[in-house]
């Protein structure tokens, strides 16, 4: 069973996701061979953008395994992506995942952000160092071998960003998430949409907060304001295991902290939705669904 | 909806008296992980083992019996479980994790495996979690000074903790018993435990506290097809005697009372906070 299949089953609405622009033109192709059209017409398309990474990102999209080829076979065409679609210039796509911080000395970075920018409907920044610059916040230059290479920053210093998906790396099971909740937001039926909205929402909103993270962030806005009751997630998330649980609070090995925002992110007071997490069997059995049809 | 989606509530306890002794209730967390790992439902449950000092708590990886049996009980002061879930996949190599948590550590727990963040190979293996009724907790040194300023009584030799008819219970070793008015220890809970709202542990498979039941039986919630098919496994292997929750006193309007009133006051708190600047607002979770 196909995902939205399973979603529309499962939350109840109607199997006629997609009202056709013309509907007797719809009647008169009914003979055809209506499936497979179907599948193709309803993939989004999506593209790997690799700025100033390590090439742990895109290692983790290709960790789903088996569930990569689901995601492509089903859901979406990989239309750009070096090492794995043989594409040279950055096309027009739906999603754009992008990998790395971008160093401002070099005018091809610059150039392949903008197009990024402007051939992606929705542009996400994907791991820490899109995000937040991670581990580039600490380049000085002077590396083989572009020494001249010192100045980098995460792409939302440069463009807008529509989601951001933190982590060092961001997980596979992450990636796969958002990229379902994704192509439900862009094809789905309405109820679909209204969910995808609803779990893409505290992703879209992180843009919106800066560009800068830091393990500080749980000191400064949860500790401080109140709200940490001792859970331990921000310990288990942090890729550095900078983060001990100390009186039943965060203590953070600050010189350890390489600035990913996987803590503050993954923390249940940052942000936390609970009509939507009250769902949580329903979403993760459909997700699960997809990924197994 | 203050109690949450649940499939079935009742009454019970652990058939077995050695898992109910030293239990805090009914023992249903010891014993349903009993069952569980011996099912091989489990591979290892995180549980709040025995730390450094007497009554400070550990999150511990359990994996055989004899580990969760040193881990019963409540301990009323902060255990973070969560900050064991990715450890439990890679040093412990679990496949199938038990995780025991407040209703706090729940949510982080279903926010985790659905924005799973830092936590790789960790949302898939979630097999069973408990999750514990609570209406606040303790920092360690907090929970201190309660036991030894206000109940006189040395850490070392306290036997059993309690919070049950609006007081705070302190029990000896040798058998002498103290109890102080609620009201004694608000000063000493966590504060981030006021923008709670959840008493039940909601996102639980299965929630269990001592609330709604006769003293030494748990009222349990199954919540979710995962914790329906455990518990129903495990019920009809004699691991648990169960009662109509119905039947028994107080039952579950209490359990519903308590929760409104965790719930409404902690709302309060939150629009309070919101208050509290001018033309600015303190950070809330809530979305």
């Amino acid at each position: 069973m196909g995902l939205g299949e399973r979603l529309s089953k499962v939350f109840g609405s109607s199997q006629e996701s997609k009202t056709p622009v013309n509907p007797t033109k719809v009647e008169n192709s009914e003979n055809k061979t209506k499936t497979e059209e179907k599948l193709v017409a309803d993939k989004i398309t999506i593209g790997h953008v690799h700025m100033s990474g390590c090439s742990g990102c895109v290692v983790s999209i290709a960790d789903t395994f088996e569930g990569l080829f689901t995601l492509l076979d089903n859901y979406a065409d990989l239309v750009y992506c070096l090492t794995l679609a043989d594409v040279r210039d950055i096309p027009k796509m739906d999603v754009a995942l992008v990998e790395g911080s971008v160093c401002i000395n070099d005018h091809h970075s610059i150039e392949d952000i903008r197009k990024t920018r402007e051939n992606a409907t929705i542009v996400v920044a994907l791991g820490g160092c899109a995000s937040y610059g991670n581990i580039t916040r600490f380049c000085r230059g002077g590396q083989w071998n572009q020494p001249g290479h010192e100045a980098f920053v995460p792409i939302g210093d440069l463009i807008n960003v529509d989601v951001y998906l933190p982590g060092c790396a961001p997980t596979p099971e992450a990636i796969r998430n958002v990229c379902v909740m994704a192509y439900l937001l862009l094809k789905g039926n309405d109820d679909q949409k209204a969910l995808a909205t609803k779990y893409l929402e505290p992703l879209m909103k992180l843009p919106t907060l800066g560009t800068e993270a830091c393990g500080c962030d749980l000191m400064t806005k949860i500790i401080n304001h109140g709200l940490c009751m001792g859970c331990g997630t921000c310990c288990a998330s942090c890729p550095v295991r900078a983060i001990t649980m100390q009186s039943g609070k965060p203590n953070i090995e600050r010189d350890m902290c390489i600035k990913c925002g996987a803590c503050y992110t993954a923390c249940p007071r940052s942000f936390i939705s609970l009509e939507l997490t009250a769902q949580f069997e329903t979403i993760l059995g459909a997700i699960d669904g997809a990924m197994n049809p | 909806m203050v109690l949450g989606n649940y499939k079935a509530v009742c009454a019970a306890r652990a058939a077995d008296a050695n898992i109910r002794n030293g239990a805090q209730d009914g023992g249903i967390v010891t014993a349903m992980f009993a069952y569980a790992l011996e099912a091989g439902i489990i591979d290892g449950a995180i549980v709040a083992g025995p730390g450094e000092k007497p009554w400070q708590p550990e999150p511990t990886i359990a994996t055989t019996v004899d580990e969760l049996l040193a881990a019963r009980g409540t301990k009323y002061n902060i255990c973070p479980n969560m900050a064991m879930i990715k450890e439990a996949t890679r040093s412990y190599g679990l496949d199938k994790i038990g995780i025991v948590g407040t209703p706090c550590q729940m949510q982080a727990l279903r926010k985790a495996q659905l924005y799973p963040i830092g936590v790789r190979s960790v949302p898939d293996k979630i097999a069973l979690a408990i999750g514990i009724f609570c209406m606040e907790n303790f920092p360690y040194d907090g929970m201190k000074a309660i036991v030894e300023d206000h109940c006189n009584v040395p850490m070392q030799s306290l036997a059993k903790v309690d919070i049950g008819k609006g007081k705070f219970w302190a029990y000896t070793n040798r058998g002498a018993v103290t109890q102080i008015p609620l009201k004694e220890t608000h000063k000493y809970e966590q504060p981030g435990c006021h923008v709670c709202l959840d008493y039940v542990a909601n996102l639980a498979d299965v929630s269990t506290g001592s609330v709604g039941s006769p003293d030494g039986w748990s009222t349990v919630f199954v919540r979710t097809a995962k914790g329906e098919t455990i518990w129903g496994q495990a019920a009809k292997a004699g691991v648990f005697e169960v009662q109509d929750i119905g039947s028994v006193q107080p039952g579950l309007a209490l359990v519903e009372k308590l929760a409104n009133q965790k719930i409404s006051g902690n709302q309060k708190y939150i629009e309070q906070r919101a208050g509290y600047g001018i033309g600015k607002t303190l950070n809330n979770p809530y979305i």
